[in-house]
């Protein structure tokens, strides 16, 4: 959707005020500081072209419903945790260990006979009041030995939760003396989560733990025409099971997805690739960079979700290699699927046509699914980030503009350089050849730039202001995350939890888009709203009289 | 499944792996939802309370809502006094509630945050609007089980609220202990039935399984209100249901207000439910209905019929210690055989006691409390079982091994039964014989060679 495809209805749905016009009602009831804060966190999307500033990566306010988690939230359980054969170690209490064990849908499989798939496993030190009072790295120390002992993993990783990095624990240390001890790779993440502002300061945390301790550490070259690697893709129901679909039959081997689905060896291995394309701008543009600079590896931005993104990222990549025989495959390929997908869009477009979605997860679902819902031709009026930042937003363009505040400056940027031996310069110059016709690199635009105009963009929505959203718009989908999912139903509109999928997918992909259709088909068409009604809420004459639930003294 | 996981058990000192534990904010949490127009508040960072919420959302598949303090970096360094200050006046102002209950996390108790005196700070301030209420409960995670942290929560609730008017009155208070809504209102229904006025807190029935009718309400039309919470000061007698999750409550509130009380095993199976009738009929001076004793009835009648099937099956069985004592006991009764018995809850005097009860059926029974599901995995694999019970996360194990698995315990996040039906109470105890035989027989039918398929068992 884009400004010029406006059409008769307006921006925000049949139903309901101006979006500037919600923004106020949302904002009224808040006392004076927490105006002012979320004031900047909701826009109306007035010049999507030059979108406006909005206030996001900023602190939630205490005492807010909010649907964000913490550093290491983002750091284990979104970007490393998914590495099925590293075996993981959370260095604090039972609970944040806990709540990580196989909440998140980032599926993964063994490859052969012998290994384990540590994804089934939580594991902890189970911190008791005396490592809190005299420390805990001993307790670390025999943890890490235990584990090994008893499951002789490759690697082993280590994460720190709040408590840990209080009582000043040096994670990395330990790490370091358990490496040489045991002769395997050992390493350690400062993922607290107070760091930062939400789940992000994790994956940055994360990022620069991944390439410090692994990417380049296998330089076997990998015998196969084009390999790419995919960035900030999780696997979640799948999604990166049918993207491996799809480019196994394109002719396109993908070296390393990071990290959903993946292994410890192919991250290792991963900088012998001669592209990477990044999925989740949010979680990972760090390493993109990151792998630019020391490896010479261009990146672009793409999108699996949705079938327009899916064939103008598969067509982009096949143009980055330049080939006419890929160039061809990657159209056959599209042509093929499409005449799968096609049926079922046209037939699920003529209940959806018109039906309104409002989106509000992650850092970058919350854009991509807006691709999904157009396919169906379906509005989107107003979606949001849980934890991105200005240029998810507002596009990369105003990276440079971006102050760093006091929340994210604790977490380290590292310092790369070109890796003397090993950075690729031939892939420099493909593309620098490559942008002088025109082709863009490092590009992001944003989700404001891809909404209609007036439209609402709301940033780490509230619980309130959620609640608002549906009373004035009664959108006919929401996509959210679980701590809204039940809030939206019971007010009668059905949400799709887009971190989890509610246990379904494949979203991704060609596969994934008709799994998608279906599934909107499905919630958009419920019957089970009706239900609520009984046939005496009709007669009027009959309500239902209360009596004392339970008799007392009966 | 699991490959990792072999036969061969080594000590392990430090490490946790597959625990059979969480941490005590998710119990503080789940007890002040069942307080009318309660909102909990996690004191730390966000992370905890999202987690803590995510968890309660996939149990019980219903909005779980809770606010946060948010602490960043710098609340972590200088306190968190501001942060809970900012919290409660965008929660008065924004979500009013009645009450709001505080508990904290690990990192707030490394700090050392000392919320009764920041709750007084903000009384005084008029951040606490007049007739609303703020209480608290410590519920740091390196000390407990997430049970612990319900217990502490409830204690909380005695603490700030119960008020004794030195006139007693004939009701009598039930700390139904950490069980599912639907077994609240079990319980309520059978002192219903036996005839005797009480004030049962928390209540987590009518809020964490709400109808679904199109509207939303915050705070539902259930729970514990705080009227009754200070008037449990004038009850005659308390009964205390689950003595880990429900003593310390009913001590202080005896301490607090001379309200005697009695602690009770939670009443799943036969006996622990005659406990409960009987004490019931005693304190209400009343006597058991016929109604009653025809449902006690219809229990002992199935477990009749469906004894030879349970006759000497080895359990192994994880969850939390009061649900597990009770559990284990009916499983005793009804003919079965305890094999091996973990909590992750610590507790060494528990597991005295469950060897214990086991003692008639299985002298050599397995009892470990600070312990962990990887443990019983590596036993089972040793020691052959029939029956795996415990939560959703046993399902791994259950697969790996190729046992009959019934999910009983904190958290289900698989299956919708327990958020509909008791274990509680003697129904309670006829569906648990649903469940056991069901698994028992599905996996039979499933496997037997056709010419040993049975019609009918
Ligand atoms: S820090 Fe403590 S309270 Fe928070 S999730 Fe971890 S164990 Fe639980
Ligand atoms: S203690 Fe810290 S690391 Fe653990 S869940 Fe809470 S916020 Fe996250």
């Amino acid at each position: 959707m884009s400004e010029e495809s406006n059409s008769s209805t307006p921006p925000m749905g049949p139903t309901g005020p101006s979006a500037a016009e919600a923004r106020e009602q949302m904002l009224d009831i808040y006392p004076k500081k927490t105006l002012r804060k979320r004031s900047k966190q909701i826009l109306v999307n007035e010049t999507p072209s030059t979108p406006a500033e909005i206030g996001a990566n900023s602190r939630t306010v205490p005492g807010i419903i909010t649907q964000r988690g913490c550093s290491y939230a983002g750091c284990k359980g979104v970007v490393i945790g998914p590495i099925y054969d590293v075996l993981h170690i959370t260095h604090g209490p039972i609970g944040c260990g806990w709540y990580s064990w196989l909440s998140r849908r980032n599926m993964n499989k063994i490859r052969k006979e012998g290994e384990t798939n540590y994804l089934q496993y939580s594991m902890s030190t189970d911190m008791q009041e005396d490592h809190i009072v005299f420390g805990g790295e001993k307790q670390l120390e025999q943890a890490i030995q235990e584990a090994y002992d008893e499951f002789k993993p490759k690697a082993i990783s280590v994460y720190a939760t709040c408590p840990v990095g209080l009582i000043g624990d040096d994670i990395h240390s330990v790490c370091r003396k358990m490496k040489e001890k045991l002769g395997i790779n050992v390493f350690g993440f400062s993922c607290e989560g107070y760091k930062g502002v939400s789940q992000s300061a994790g994956h940055h945390i994360a990022n620069n733990g991944v390439f410090k301790h692994m990417i380049g550490l296998d330089d076997t070259p990998v015998d196969f025409k084009y390999k790419i690697n995919i960035l900030g893709e999780y696997n979640i129901g799948g999604d990166a099971w049918e993207i491996d679909r799809i480019f196994a039959l394109c002719g396109i081997k993908i070296i390393g997805t990071l990290s959903g689905g993946v292994s410890y060896d192919d991250i290792t291995n991963c900088h012998m690739a001669d592209l990477n394309v990044v999925m989740c701008h949010r979680s990972i543009n760090y390493m993109a960079e990151m792998m630019e600079t020391k490896f010479g590896i261009p990146w672009f931005k793409v999108n699996f979700i949705g079938i327009e993104g899916t064939k103008k990222s598969l067509r982009k990549i096949a143009q980055y290699f330049g080939d006419k025989a890929l160039i061809d495959k990657v159209e056959e390929v599209i042509a093929k699927e499409m005449s799968e997908v096609r049926p079922v869009l046209e037939d699920v477009t003529t209940r959806t046509q018109g039906k309104t979605a409002a989106l509000f997860v992650g850092g970058s679902r919350a854009h991509h699914y807006q691709d999904l819902f157009n396919d169906m031709g379906m509005q989107v009026i107003a979606a949001g980030y849980e934890f991105a930042h200005r240029d998810d937003y507002e596009g990369r363009d105003v990276l440079p503009s971006i102050k760093v505040d006091a929340d994210s400056r604790n977490i380290e940027e590292l310092k790369i350089e070109a890796d003397p031996e090993r950075y690729n310069a031939s892939h420099a110059e493909r593309k620098k050849s490559l942008e002088e016709a025109g082709f863009t690199f490092e590009d992001y635009e944003g989700m404001m730039r891809q909404m209609a105009k007036d439209t609402l963009v709301i940033d780490d929505i509230s619980h309130h202001e959620l609640e608002k959203l549906i009373e004035l718009y009664k959108p006919n989908v929401i996509g959210s995350g679980v701590k809204d999912k039940y809030v939206i139903e019971k007010m009668g509109v059905p949400c799709k939890q887009l971190h989890s999928y509610d246990y379904g997918g494949p979203y991704a992909g060609f596969k994934g888009a008709i799994n998608f259709y279906k599934e909107i088909d499905r919630m958009t068409s419920s019957k089970v709203w009706q239900l609520t009604r009984a046939p005496w809420h009709e007669a009027g004459d009959a309500p239902a009289t209360e009596t004392a639930e339970v008799p007392v003294g009966a | 499944m699991l490959e990792g996981t072999t036969a061969e058990i080594r000590e392990r000192k430090a490490l946790r792996v597959n625990p059979a534990k969480t941490c005590q904010p998710i119990g503080a949490m789940y007890a002040a939802l069942g307080i009318n127009k309660c909102m909990p508040h996690s004191h730390g960072s966000q992370g905890c309370c999202a987690y803590h919420r995510s968890h309660l959302t996939r149990h019980y598949k219903e909005p779980i809502v809770a606010t946060t303090s948010s602490f960043t970096e710098g609340a972590s360094v200088f306190g968190g006094l501001a942060n809970l200050k900012t919290a409660l006046s965008n929660i008065f102002t924004i979500y009013q509630p009645d009450i709001v209950a505080v508990h904290t996390t690990c990192l707030s108790e490394v700090i050392g945050d000392d919320i009764p005196t920041i709750i007084k700070k903000s009384k005084v301030e008029g951040i606490i609007p007049e007739g609303k209420i703020v209480i608290h409960a410590n519920t740091p995670s390196f000390v407990g089980s997430h049970v612990t942290g319900f217990a502490n929560q409830c204690e909380a609730f005695v603490k700030y609220l119960a008020e004794s008017s030195e006139e007693t009155k004939n009701v009598m208070n039930l700390f139904p202990g950490w069980v599912e809504p639907a077994d609240m209102r079990e319980l309520k229904r059978l002192a219903s039935l036996v005839g005797v006025e009480f004030i049962m807190a928390p209540d987590t029935s009518d809020v964490l399984d709400s109808a679904m009718d199109g509207k939303y309400e915050m705070y539902p039309d259930g729970g514990t209100t705080v009227a009754d919470l200070k008037a449990m000061g004038d009850s005659f007698l308390t009964l205390a249901l689950g003595p880990l999750a429900s003593t310390p409550a009913a001590t202080t509130l005896e301490k607090k207000c001379n309200v005697p009380h009695k602690v009770l095993e939670l009443p799943i199976g036969v006996s622990a439910t005659d406990a409960y009738i009987d004490a019931l009929r005693l304190a209400g001076d009343t006597s058991v209905p016929k109604e009653l004793e025809r449902e006690r009835g219809r229990l002992i009648d199935m477990i009749s019929d469906m004894s030879q099937y349970l006759h000497k099956k080895k359990v192994a069985i994880f969850g939390d210690p009061d649900h597990i004592t009770s559990m284990v006991s009916f499983l005793v009764e009804i003919g079965m055989e305890p094999a091996i018995i973990v909590t992750g809850t610590p507790g060494k005097k528990w597991e005295a006691k469950i060897k214990e009860i086991c003692k008639p059926v299985n002298e050599d029974v397995v009892v470990h409390a600070f312990s962990d599901i990887h443990y019983l995995h590596q036993w089972v694999k040793a020691n052959p079982v029939d029956l795996l019970m415990g939560n959703t996360y046993g399902k791994f194990v259950a697969k790996s091994e190729n046992l009959p698995f019934v999910r009983f315990g904190f958290p289900i996040l698989d299956r919708v039964g327990h958020r509909a039906f008791p274990t509680l109470g003697y129904t309670g105890a006829m569906r648990l014989i649903e469940k056991i035989t069901d698994a028992f027989f599905d996996k039979r039918d499933r496997e037997d060679a056709d010419q040993d398929i049975e019609l009918v068992l």
